[in-house]
């Protein structure tokens, strides 16, 4: 909607706009759909911030992990009778149904980050080798699961999946909040609760931090790396997976086989803005990035605009302050 | 008493032998009698080979051509460009270490600015088509330089993925500024001049021929003045940039300076490439320049052994031979090369054809000296006080 407001603003001025004023009176809806959007950023980036906190490696396939859980997600609700309208079941069964196609979502998801690890990046670990290899096997996977997605399902996008009838929830002035942002933004910020307290009190989030702060001491203290190292990647696979589900929630065609790559950039962004390796970091990181992106786009006249925008952020924020807003990282986390 | 001259060769025959004995197979082989061969001896061979690659279009050879599936000259044409982009790649990923992931940025610009400039659907001032080759040299390596002001400070992975970043900017922007034409691009871009016997333009798109001369020429100079430049003070900056980058800041090597060197002259070669096959196609849009094809561009150099530019360059001609020569690959050709690369990385880390640490300055007088203290020390014992 926001999208179409936009692109109908660019027609008048050019490629280029500077719509100042339509920005500050939109302010409030804008902001809404940032969170909303910044929201899936985050679940996305906390799968970037656990692997880089524990294997100092970003992981470049986690993108095609994200991807994957919307393919699942879609496949699980047309087999439900989900279809481009709403259905017409009743609420329960809806909710159910959801629910599935939400786990599926992140068991797929999470699988395939196991199998990522387990084919791309175990064998080198066990080979010591530089990191630059790692990066380069990590650019393979992607490749390998983004392609066999396209030989499956060819270049089109799925057909469109609504989930519900997604009737405006209240409007005040220019504000309308809809059901779908509500759900999306309050999902992501208690699941992002739930993983940090996973991380700050569980006997495993122990195992995540004392290998993040040194592998070789944690393993003498008995702490098993190769099965810590396997949670993480399934953790964050999962997450992922869930965001992907709320993506489809969103974007109700965004199942396409290289759909991943950007938003798994502005994902990767969002890690960086608040601090990769840090779990807060993430959240504040991706509602920040939502935000700031959906008003540059604005601003300057196409959504187009948006990837443009968090390009520049990231490498800004490389720049100024390499260590993100939060800076600390995983190691440093208390209990 | 030992020169310090002596004392290199000693160590670089320890490192060679050592070397060896990590390589197996048949490639080990042939380099290991490569490197044993006589400075006159290598230039002849590779003269014949040069002589061979020129006759290729001519020959058709039976096995390896694409016929009668895709135009064999054509195929070429492409194969040799693809050869060109993985040696500029080389420069940035296998010389300096720079995990460049928007190398497709370069080549767009290179391909925008030849389209720009000759194309008739381009509303700008026409030049003739082989001015726009060192324009566009000289415009990708003006980007080459504002992409690595800010950029090259990072290291490693914040590099790459902020390169792949540039590169999805150049195809956005391609997409969003009117004047590059998004979708519908430039049709009719120039291409040089000249006349075949029969008064018809030399240089069509549907003529792969005398493309695929130009591209071979211009790989065979390139390869020549980065030979040299590998040689130089600057290549053996970029190898100690690459082996240890803070190593080489305390010894004194403007790290920054020269990173940025291996950028601009990357984006150049890059632009250069860019601005051929704009030419050699004859049509450019949006489309020609997505991530794949710069994964494709990184999978040729990694293929072929980053930081040896034979590898590189023939890693560039495999990676646009298979779809060509095994046609039913060529829908799932992103999937194989990704099956590859991981494969690659996991048994070959430095391809097929690796770089190996020469001592740069002086190479060849080293190794001359280093065979002579191997032949010394299993004659007899005395020159074991030499290599200690």
């Amino acid at each position: 909607m926001i999208h179409t407001l936009a692109l109908a603003a660019a027609d008048n001025s050019g490629w280029i706009g500077f719509h100042l004023g339509d920005l500050i009176r939109n302010i409030l809806p804008l902001t809404v759909d940032g969170l909303t959007y910044g929201a899936i950023y985050a679940l996305v980036a906390l799968g970037y911030t656990l692997v880089y906190g524990v294997l100092n490696l970003i992981n470049f396939a986690h993108s095609e992990v994200f991807i994957s859980g919307a393919y699942a997600a879609v496949f699980t609700l047309v087999a439900f009778g989900f279809g481009p309208s709403a259905p017409t079941m009743n609420i329960v069964a809806v909710i159910g149904a959801l629910l599935v196609a939400m786990v599926a979502a992140a068991l797929t998801s999470g699988v395939i980050a196991l199998g990522v690890e387990r084919l791309a990046y175990k064998p080198l670990r066990a080979r010591n080798a530089p990191r630059l290899v790692f990066l380069i096997t990590a650019i393979g996977m992607s490749f390998v699961i983004q392609y066999a997605i396209f030989w499956w399902r060819g270049a089109v996008a799925e057909p469109r999946v609504t989930m519900f009838n997604d009737k405006a929830l209240f409007t005040v002035g220019r504000l309308t909040v809809y059901p779908s942002q509500l759900i999306i933004v309050i999902a992501a910020v208690l699941m992002m609760v739930g993983i940090d307290a996973l991380i700050r009190r569980t006997r495993i989030g122990r195992g995540i931090r004392a290998v993040a702060q040194d592998p070789d001491t944690a393993t003498l203290m008995g702490v098993n790396r190769e099965r810590i190292i396997m949670v993480t990647f399934v953790l964050g696979g999962c997450l992922a997976g869930v965001a992907a589900f709320f993506y489809i929630m969103k974007v109700p065609s965004g199942a396409v086989y290289n759909g991943g790559f950007i938003l798994g950039i502005k994902a990767f962004t969002a890690a960086v803005l608040g601090g990769i390796g840090n779990v807060r970091g993430a959240l504040l990181g991706g509602l920040l990035l939502g935000v700031i992106g959906n008003y540059g786009s604005y601003l300057l006249g196409s959504s187009q605009w948006i990837d443009i925008v968090c390009f520049v952020i990231l490498v800004a924020v490389l720049m100024v302050r390499p260590d993100g807003i939060l800076g600390s990282n995983l190691a440093k986390v208390r209990a | 008493m030992t020169t310090p001259m002596q004392d290199a060769a000693a160590s670089q025959a320890i490192a060679d032998e050592q070397a060896d004995g990590t390589r197996t197979g048949r490639l080990a082989g042939i380099s290991k009698r490569w490197n044993s061969l006589a400075r006159w001896q290598q230039w002849l061979i590779l003269g014949v080979l040069v002589v061979l690659l020129y006759a290729l279009p001519v020959i058709n050879p039976p096995i390896i051509t694409t016929e009668p599936g895709f135009n064999f000259p054509l195929a070429l044409c492409d194969m040799a460009r693809f050869a060109l982009v993985a040696l500029g790649l080389n420069v940035v990923v296998g010389q300096a270490g720079l995990l460049d992931l928007g190398y497709v940025g370069f080549f767009a610009i290179g391909s925008y600015v030849a389209a720009l400039w000759t194309s008739t659907d381009s509303s700008m001032v026409h030049i003739p088509y082989l001015a726009t080759l060192p324009l566009a040299m000289m415009v990708t390596a003006f980007f080459g330089v504002i992409l690595g002001i800010p950029t090259l400070r990072l290291r490693g992975d914040y590099l790459a993925i902020v390169t792949l970043g540039f590169g999805e900017i150049i195809r956005l922007l391609a997409d969003i500024v009117p004047a590059l034409n998004g979708n519908s691009g430039f049709q009719n871009i120039g291409a040089p001049p000249g006349k075949d016997a029969n008064g018809l333009d030399l240089f069509t798109n549907f003529n792969g021929k005398p493309w695929y001369w130009l591209f071979l020429t211009v790989i065979i100079l390139l390869m020549l003045l980065l030979g040299n430049l590998e040689r130089s003070r600057v290549g053996r900056a970029w190898i100690a940039i690459r082996e240890d980058e803070d190593a080489a800041e305390v010894m004194g090597v403007p790290t920054f300076k020269f990173k940025l060197w291996a950028f601009c002259i990357g984006a150049a070669i890059g632009g250069l490439s860019g601005a051929l096959f704009a030419g050699q196609v004859g049509f450019v849009n949006n489309q020609k320049f997505d991530v794949a094809t710069s994964m494709l561009f990184i999978a040729a150099v990694v293929m072929g052994g980053s930081g040896n530019k034979f590898g590189a360059v023939l890693g560039g001609a495999i990676v646009a031979y298979v779809p060509y020569r095994f046609a039913s690959l060529a829908a799932e050709k992103y999937l194989v090369f990704g099956v590859v690369l991981v494969v690659l990385m996991i048994f070959r880390p430095q391809g097929l054809f690796g770089s190996r640490n020469h001592l740069l300055a002086y190479g060849r007088k080293v190794q001359r000296v280093a065979a002579r203290l191997r032949r010394d020390r299993s004659g007899d014992d005395t020159a074991k006080g030499v290599t200690s």
